[in-house]
């Protein structure tokens, strides 16, 4: 018979420790229908027959919070055999008020009083089978951290599951609020199920709606029980749920008054470190020293170089450790040849035989040939029809590969992220930023992904894991990526080169006007999205336990970093290798001279007969109020989103130029010639590109956070959206005060989306909550009448 | 209720109070009330962030965070 195991507690309490030491690596990760929180599952590491679901982490079973629905939902489902309540023995009367509520519902308990050996070093004592016997279940002690116990505990819990011993808590609260428990008690009898009649009774006086609703009492019923209520509200002169609350923490407190001999003691290790970093002047610089290391080492220096290594090594033509001075010199030697024979109109023979002599790498000493090299070779020699090559080659592997480059990156800013989550600084974090970021309805914890964006929009939308409020989360995943990232900043460099020719001086404010456009715009967008119905409602209350600092276990980090880098994989994986396909094919195909079919790329204008160039003119109308609409400026902007490197590249093979870089004078011309000259137009086509839904790889990652069709579609609309309306505003009205567009119907379309996103900023919050409330009232009323 | 009594907003840094009553109502409420913040609760404000908001107060054993706003519905003795 499998025996199933929920584990319950705070959060970090040690929960996930100890379930990735129950089940090492036999687990899955899922979320639970309906909202974005975690469910992970997983099998016992000694016996495949004992099933342990991972619940989130919450201080009560009160309905307010998704993950406090998620878990009570699942304890009363009647799916657990049993429940573990890990408990913080360092932290004794906070996480008990938990187990009040668990033991009352009637399963099978056993609490595992984690991080006892702390408990010790601190001097403290704490009697175990007193604990057990007021609680009225078995108490085992566990450490998590060093897998002490935890077998024990997992032999009590197989056996009180098939005892189905409820417990038998001798814990209880005064006279009056225990008689009015009876008298709702008598009343509800028979309705619910026996063993979690206490339960029930409890919520019935709470007077809380969502049990109400389910249990469908009569109105009789409900009067009574309202009766019982008012009366004990009277007594009290408080509200029954503040009553009950304070009812269990006084209960706890006399239970630990008799189970627990604190030693007196000065100020805790945590207390004395955060004296320092959370310190009023100390803890901006310190902060900043860290984040600047977060930074520095994940998106400049050892991601960068990660991610070269893999983009350019493993998804490029190869990788060279050694030698590489030498190489790059013997490159140059031979490009410098190449060109002179060139220029000197050397004849084909000349030329081929020069092209001989190009360096291997592989001479130079370590090198490894990239993926792409090695698969041509194999298809070279298995004789692959040249399509099926340019496909897998410039299809597929281009675009995975440009997906899973990112992987080394993100492995490295997973580590870090997760040793700041795990010592308990990411709290902090939260804590020292919250009042910049209330203000624009995010929270202090936005700040670590907005940080990343301006490397790589990839890993910020992937590290808005640690928020932990479903709405925050949202937001930030829907403008973190308006910050210009790397591959951006070429864009940037092009339309300065097209705005500013050969004069620089004058035009040196263009890169930092995109950055702070990037800003404003996550700003604008956070106001204006506030007062959506959507992400309505107060702020999130900042009501949070700065959890104490401990070193984090390898073992967690490793675990962590592991999940959400698979989590990348598969679900980025799978959206991008469709999307390249669709790609290569647009690219690749089209009609020349009357024949449907592959194009031959080596062509210099080859895109210009392609499907993707149909697909140009087709949605170049949506573009034409920004001052862009032609098929060229449409081909690159939707080649931008499969990466924005591409901007830059299509831009050169469509004034066929072949490739050249951003900073080429030549490219500059023509590409203000293809924008039509004019400066307006080719600042709206870089204000959309830098804010319109970001690359395939991004927008998996996007998929991946939000979990939801509807809400990446969404967040991409959204972006898409205010891209073009940016846009819009920037070439009509700029365009009205340069000279350089007249007045028309789209002046008019600019003005009125001005105007209503002016309105949407500065109008007041809309009371979206109010009516909720009301409506539920509502349907309170009619169920009591009824 | 007139505001003339103290709240948890007011306390200085170091000190140490009682809890006498929790205004304000349904989630915020219950949320203070989770985390231990009940009647006759001692708190001791710990320090404020360095942008002056929110502030560190330690109950029953642990370090909370919490909004000025969210402190102001606490009142203390």
């Amino acid at each position: 018979m499998s025996i199933n195991i929920a584990l319950a507690g705070n959060p970090n309490c040690g929960k996930t420790t100890l379930f990735n030491d129950l089940t090492g690596t036999n687990q899955y990760t899922g979320n639970w229908p309906g909202v974005t929180v975690e469910k992970k599952g997983g099998k016992y590491r000694r016996d495949k027959d004992v099933e342990i679901t991972d619940l989130p982490g919450v201080y009560s079973l009160s309905p307010y919070t998704p993950e406090e629905v998620v878990t009570r939902d699942f304890l009363l489902s009647g799916s657990p055999d049993v429940v573990v309540n890990i408990v913080d023995a360092t932290n004794l009367e906070r996480n008990l008020y938990l187990t009040t509520q668990i033991v009352s519902l009637g399963l099978p308990v056993v609490v595992a009083l984690n991080m006892m050996d702390l408990v010790r070093k601190n001097g403290d004592v704490i009697d175990t089978a007193k604990l057990g016997r007021e609680l009225g279940c078995p108490v085992v002690e566990i450490s998590a951290l060093k897998g002490q116990g935890t077998q024990d505990l997992v032999t009590v819990a197989v056996d009180a599951a098939q005892a189905k011993m409820a417990p038998a808590s001798k814990m209880r609260f005064t006279d009056d609020v225990e008689s009015a428990i009876n008298k709702v008690i008598d009343i509800i009898s028979g309705k619910v199920p026996h063993t979690e009649i206490r339960w029930f009774a409890i919520k019935c006086l709470e007077g809380e709606d969502l049990t109400l609703q389910k249990m469908q009492l009569t109105a009789t019923d409900l009067s009574q029980i309202a009766a019982i209520r008012s009366e004990l509200e009277t007594a009290e002169d408080d509200d029954a749920e503040s009553i009950i609350t304070n009812e269990r923490y006084d209960a706890i407190t006399d239970v630990c008054d008799g189970c627990v001999k604190k030693s007196t003691k000065g100020l805790t290790t945590t207390q004395k470190v955060d004296r320092i970093v959370t310190n009023r002047i100390l803890g901006i610089p310190i902060f900043i020293v860290i984040m600047a290391f977060v930074y520095f080492i994940s998106v400049s220096t050892v991601g960068t170089i990660a991610t070269d290594w893999a983009n350019d090594g493993v998804f490029g033509d190869g990788w060279l450790y050694t030698g590489t001075e030498q190489y790059d010199e013997a490159v140059a030697t031979y490009e410098d040849a190449l060109a002179a024979a060139e220029e000197s109109g050397a004849s084909e023979a000349q030329i081929a035989a020069i092209e001989e002599t190009e360096p291997d790498p592989a001479e130079f000493g370590l090198w490894h040939p990239g993926i792409p090299t090695v698969v041509e070779e194999w298809l070279v020699a298995v004789d692959c029809a040249p399509w099926m090559q340019s496909l897998i080659l410039d299809g597929i592997l281009a675009g995975v590969g440009a997906v899973l480059g990112f992987i080394p990156q993100l492995i490295i800013l997973f580590l870090l992220l997760s040793i700041l989550e795990g010592c308990g600084y990411m709290a902090r974090v939260a804590f020292i930023m919250d009042r910049i970021f209330r203000r624009f309805g995010l929270s202090g914890k936005s700040f670590i992904p907005m940080l990343i964006a301006s490397g790589c929009g990839v890993p910020a939308v992937m590290a808005t894991k640690t928020i932990e409020n479903e709405k925050d989360r949202r937001m930030t995943v829907m403008t973190t990526t308006m910050i210009p990232c790397g591959a951006k900043l070429p864009i940037i460099a092009l339309v300065f080169g097209a705005l500013a020719g050969n004069y620089y001086e004058g035009t040196w404010w263009v890169a930092p006007l995109f950055y702070f456009l990037g800003l404003a715009a996550i700003i604008i967008s956070c106001i204006m999205l506030k007062k959506l119905k959507a992400f309505a409602g107060d702020a999130a209350p900042f009501i949070m336990e700065l959890p104490q600092y401990h070193m984090p276990t390898a073992k967690n980090v490793l675990l962590a970093t592991w999940e959400r880098v698979k989590a990348y994989i598969v679900k980025a994986g799978t959206i991008i290798f469709l999307s390249s396909i669709v790609i290569w094919f647009l690219l690749n195909f089209g009609v020349y001279e009357g024949q449907f079919g592959l194009l031959d790329t080596e062509m210099d204008d080859y895109i210009q007969y392609s499907l993707m160039a149909g697909l140009g003119n087709l949605l170049a109308w949506i573009f034409v109020p920004l001052g862009f609409g032609n098929w060229e400026g449409t081909v690159t902007t939707i080649t931008g989103l499969v990466a924005k490197e591409n901007v830059v590249a299509t831009v050169g093979i469509l004034t066929s130029l072949g490739e050249v870089g951003e900073d080429d004078p030549g490219i500059w011309l023509s590409f203000a010639q293809m924008m039509g000259g004019t400066s307006v137009a080719i600042m709206a086509f870089c204000a959309f590109n830098l804010l319109c839904a970001p690359c395939f790889a991004a927008m998996g990652a996007i998929r991946n956070q939000m979990r939801s069709a509807k809400w990446t579609w969404a967040a991409i609309g959204y972006m898409c959206g205010f891209a073009w309306c940016v846009a819009l505003m920037i070439y009509q009205l700029g365009g009205l005060i340069t000279g350089e567009v007249a007045f028309n119907v789209w002046t008019v379309v600019a003005i009125i989306v001005l105007a209503l996103m002016l309105f949407q900023l500065f109008r007041p919050m809309p009371k979206h909550n109010k009516e909720a409330n009301e409506r539920a009232q509502g349907i309170l009323d009619a169920e009591a009448v009824r | 209720m007139a505001d003339s009594a103290t709240t948890l907003r007011d306390v200085p840094i170091g000190e140490t109070v009682k809890v006498v009553k929790l205004t304000g109502e349904g989630a915020l409420k219950r949320r203070i009330m989770d985390m231990g913040l009940t009647k006759g609760t001692d708190v001791t404000v710990r320090k404020v962030a360095p942008l002056g908001d929110p502030i560190e107060v330690t109950v029953r054993g642990f370090e909370l965070s919490l909004r000025k706003d969210e402190a102001q519905s606490v009142l203390v003795a």
